[in-house]
């Protein structure tokens, strides 16, 4: 491992590589600060310019910066403004806007880039210890338990990450599943569902899809309802950016906890950022003294630390199953995973061992993204937030034209901007509707890869017989199973239940 | 019937049009020796095309038991729909097209500026001294990037010139 940590080292320390990551998470705060574009939108925009470098190491850890630097912008509006830009920042926003309103805004965005800092740099170590056993383990694994992964991934997606909607959820991700068979598959050589379209011989392309379906549909809704782009009244100015000593030994077993947490949290496929920010602010608030709860959603020290550790914490492990199984496990990591496959590198247990240089980088990028977060946007937040005040008027055209360019530089079609504009009216219905839309971004971009694996799997076993003579995949299958059914099960008890003291008889 | 049942519809619907083309059309092009392989072209789209209709119906009928929570106010509704900018959204989606369709025939740095300028007038934007040289800032320094940083050819000019 050590022997990682220096090759990895001298690959991210290079001045083109820090270069990057400076520049990620810049541009990844700037962006991220505004309310309505998360770290999904953002990433989908980059990755033109990420790909257009060539070189996956910097690719990779201009993504990433970019991705640490929206959950940071994210909570500075969340903390400044109450108006998160990111789901997994509305618990910031719980204690840190009314810190910010008592005139604290600066030790709040200080004790935000602690933990966030703290957070992050224990998920990364967290990471590296083990992400390699993981991906050791995942070596044994054929194409038939990477099938039953992949359907396990996808539906502990569904599970989880569909509001309680497992199905809806589960829609989204078979529509993905079927936009992944059009076009013409390696396996086959033959074209699919094309309908004699020349544009659509080689698939649709992910970036268009991905700008599509997180970048366009907010821009839309912002046009449509002016309320979610109005910046509110920003709470004064931001000076003092110090906290005490007494407050910061409050929040180290905080810290401590939440990072553990959160990373593990991150790893579960579907669970994420969004859901390690709530469960923390929870079990925080829960397990402190009875006076310091009643601190909690007044500007309480542990209840702006939880929710922003366990949230860069929940971001660092997210890439547990994205660079040792190559399943990704979140709308993010799916992107990024896109990005990576376009770059000619595929994720999975054999990255550490045929790239080396490319895992650890990433690694080792993690940590001083963390450290250029805390050291150089941290004082520059003042001016950053200046952005907040751009008008409407001019931010959206922008935001337009960006999700055209991304799609237009990928491709060098226009008609790929025709696709794009329809796509994204599809999904802003589905929005509407309260479908999720990562599910079926995950989908598309798994499916190519679960056709992959099934077909050979019935090709070696001549059959569907891999499913009974690998128990392993029959395990896998089995879990998936329940995954999904479980949820709409446990709620069809509750509503009998509920029925029957209903009825009371 | 709520939104997210007529989209389960259509998606059944789409569902079943999807499956039709993979049971009974797909197969008649493959190739003699293909036909001895377990897994062919439409083995994978027929086992989609059958679980999207079973999931599709379940939303449509609402099989899944789940908790209806209150809208909050502040996210968006479709019921109210009229309520919001929906010209100001929809001539902008018209602006992308015609965007799309004249970036070739009228080059990167018009259709760029008018689509830029264009689109701030839209939304409400009358102050034409910022306006204007913002949108040509903007589109000479992206052209560059692109062209020059990026090195992905971008046509500037009009076709004609």
């Amino acid at each position: 491992m050590l022997e990682g940590i220096l090759l990895g080292l001298s690959a991210a320390l290079s001045v083109q590589n820090i270069l990057m990551v400076v520049a990620g998470c810049l541009i990844g705060t700037f962006i991220g600060m505004l309310p309505g574009l998360g770290p999904m939108s953002i990433i989908a925009i980059m990755i033109p310019v990420a790909i257009t470098l060539g070189d996956p190491t910097a690719a990779l850890i201009l993504l990433a910066g970019v991705y640490y630097g929206a959950i940071f912008g994210g909570s500075t509006s969340s903390i400044l403004l109450n108006a998160p830009g990111v789901a997994g920042t509305v618990a910031t926003s719980f204690d840190g806007y009314p810190m910010a309103r008592k005139g604290q805004a600066g030790k709040a965005l200080t004790i935000a880039a602690v933990a966030s800092f703290a957070g992050g740099t224990i998920g990364a170590i967290l990471l590296a210890i083990f992400a390699p056993a993981l991906s050791s383990v995942a070596l044994l694994f054929h194409s038939a338990e990477y099938f039953a992964l992949m359907v396990v991934g996808l539906s502990a997606i569904a599970a989880f990450a569909g509001s309680g909607q497992v199905f809806k959820a589960l829609l989204m991700t078979v529509l993905g599943l079927i936009l992944a068979t059009v076009g013409e598959g390696a396996l086959f050589n033959m074209p699919r569902f094309t309908m004699g379209l020349m544009d659509l011989q080689s698939g649709i392309s992910f970036i268009t899809l991905a700008m599509a379906m997180f970048a366009l549909p907010e821009a839309i809704y912002l046009v449509l309802d002016p309320k979610r782009s109005e910046t509110g009244s920003s709470s004064g100015k931001i000076e003092n950016l110090r906290f005490s000593r007494a407050e910061g030994r409050a929040m180290m077993p905080v810290i401590g906890r939440q990072s553990v947490q959160g990373f593990f949290i991150g790893v579960l496929p579907g669970a994420g950022a969004t859901i390690a920010s709530f469960l923390g602010y929870a079990v925080e608030r829960n397990i402190a003294s009875e006076e310091e709860q009643k601190e909690f959603g007044k500007g309480s020290v542990k209840g702006l630390a939880a929710p922003e550790t366990a949230n860069n914490a929940a971001c660092t492990g997210s890439f547990v199953p994205l660079l040792t199984l190559g399943i990704p496990g979140s709308g993010t990591t799916a992107i990024l995973l896109g990005a990576l496959i376009a770059l000619n590198v595929t994720p999975g247990p054999r990255l550490m061992i045929d790239e080396p240089d490319i895992f650890w980088a990433v690694i080792i990028s993690m940590y001083i993204g963390n450290l250029v977060l805390l050291v150089l946007n941290l004082p520059l937040i003042p001016y950053i937030a200046k952005i907040l005040t751009i008008p409407r008027t001019f931010l959206i055209p922008f935001i337009l034209f960006f999700t055209l360019m991304g799609a237009y530089i990928g491709q060098n079609n226009s008609t790929e901007l025709l696709m794009l504009v329809g796509l994204g009216v599809l999904a802003t219905i589905f929005k509407f509707a309260d479908y999720p839309l990562a599910p079926l971004l995950i989908g598309f971009i798994l499916g190519t890869m679960l056709e992959d694996n099934f077909a050979r799997s019935m090709q070696l076993y001549r059959g569907l017989d891999f499913i009974w003579e690998r128990p392993m995949t029959l395990g896998l299958l089995i879990l998936a199973a329940v995954l999904v059914l479980l949820p709409s099960f446990r709620a069809y008890r509750a509503r009998l239940k509920a029925r029957g003291v209903a009825d009371g008889d | 019937m709520a939104l997210d049942r007529w989209i389960a519809l259509v998606f059944v619907a789409f569902c079943c049009a999807y499956g039709y083309a993979a049971f009974f059309t797909m197969d008649q092009l493959l190739p003699p020796f293909m036909q001895r392989n377990p897994v062919w072209p439409s083995t994978f789209p027929k086992i989609l095309s059958v679980f999207g209709v079973i999931v599709g119906l379940v939303v449509l009928f609402g099989l899944e038991a789940v908790e209806t929570s209150e809208p909050s106010p502040t996210d968006i509704n479709w019921r109210r729909l009229h309520e919001y900018k929906l010209g100001q959204a929809l001539a902008l989606l018209a602006m992308m097209v015609i965007y799309a369709l004249a970036l070739r025939p009228a080059g990167f740095l018009l259709s760029t500026t008018v689509f830029l300028a264009g689109g701030s007038a839209l939304l409400g934007e009358r102050r034409w001294h910022i306006l204007l040289p913002v949108a040509l800032l903007a589109t000479g320094s992206i052209w560059y990037l692109v062209e020059e940083v990026l090195g992905i050819f971008l046509r500037p000019l009009p076709t004609f010139l």
